[in-house]
């Protein structure tokens, strides 16, 4: 599990680096830490793998990637290891996750989300990969999103003090 | 509104390793062939304009605290009246209507476990809806990096 003060650094850069000169001096100052400090921990948290990436964080439907499908398969337990990292490595899928299936109400339990400028594109790319994954003969759907009612990081929040 | 060339490059190349040295921005305005100045600039204006929603990291999933993608089948005419309540909850980030008899899906973090479900044994009683809990059970994927296709 991870120590308060690495707790504390991950509070302190989720919303974002400041755009100044020094951002992780500025970080620092909210600390108690020195600048040399925040920057070999969060070193350290991306090369454990606690940070996945650090770095810029786009707004894909502002840059015009607006048809977003959450695509979804029901793959035999046996496989779903093998074939969710193949569809792991397409440059179009952006997370590749293994979720529960809940019984007589929801039967897939392989989720990957395909971004692209437009529905037809999308569906294109799926074709792609059914076929190059040899997919076809299990169950799929794909969710395409409509409204967006929210879209932020997540942003976790101290354990509140007993 | 068109990207500039410099944009395009701040925009893709830094998602995965920005700079972790003192002047980060001054790191990035030496590999470009432009000023520190320069940089911050264009990043501001970048966020300002909501190309980017931040510089910062993304954090492994249940490493700290749990979270799950949630579910609800809602109909049409009380989605939006829904959708609104389950905003008001801070620990929901996502929340997108999608095209299928499940039309709702949000992410909720919390604590632990215990919190997770009171929040969503809250959001079935405020909205008088049922919840699908999704949990990520196994990650196939690393990468969360978005490539622009910088050609179209």
């Amino acid at each position: 599990m991870i120590n308060a003060t690495d707790l504390d650094l991950i509070l302190a850069v989720q919303k974002g680096l400041p755009l100044v000169s020094r951002p992780y001096a500025t970080i620092a100052d909210s600390l108690q830490l020195n600048e040399q400090q925040v920057i070999d921990r969060l070193q350290f948290l991306k090369q454990e793998g606690l940070i996945k990436r650090l770095g810029v964080i786009v707004n894909h439907r502002k840059l015009g990637y607006s048809a977003n499908a959450m695509v979804v398969f029901n793959i035999p337990d046996e496989l779903i290891h093998e074939i969710g990292q193949q569809i792991g490595q397409f440059d179009f899928v952006n997370l590749c996750y293994q979720r529960p299936r809940h019984q007589g109400v929801w039967p897939y339990n392989l989720f990957c989300m395909i971004h692209g400028k437009s529905q037809g594109t999308v569906l294109q790319q799926l074709t792609e990969l059914i076929q190059h994954c040899q997919l076809e003969d299990y169950p799929h759907d794909v969710l395409f999103s409509q409204r967006c009612f929210k879209q932020r990081g997540a942003i976790y929040q101290r354990e509140p003090k007993l | 509104m068109e990207l500039s060339l410099l944009q395009r490059k701040l925009l893709n190349n830094y998602q995965q390793d920005f700079p972790l040295s003192p002047q980060p921005f001054l790191s990035i305005a030496k590999e470009l062939g432009v000023s520190e100045e320069t940089v911050i600039s264009a990043f501001s204006l970048l966020k300002q304009q909501s190309f980017i929603n931040r510089i910062g990291p993304i954090i492994q999933p249940n490493y700290i605290g749990v979270s799950s993608l949630v579910a609800m089948s809602i109909p049409e005419p009380q989605l939006l009246h829904c959708a609104e309540i389950i905003n008001r909850f801070s620990e929901v980030n996502h929340n997108y209507e999608r095209s299928h008899h499940f039309n709702l899906w949000f992410v909720l973090v919390a604590n632990d476990q215990n919190h997770l479900d009171g929040i969503l044994t809250q959001i079935e009683q405020e909205t008088e809806f049922k919840t699908l809990k999704l949990p990520l059970l196994k990650d196939y994927f690393i990468n969360l990096g978005f490539q622009l296709n910088l050609d179209d």
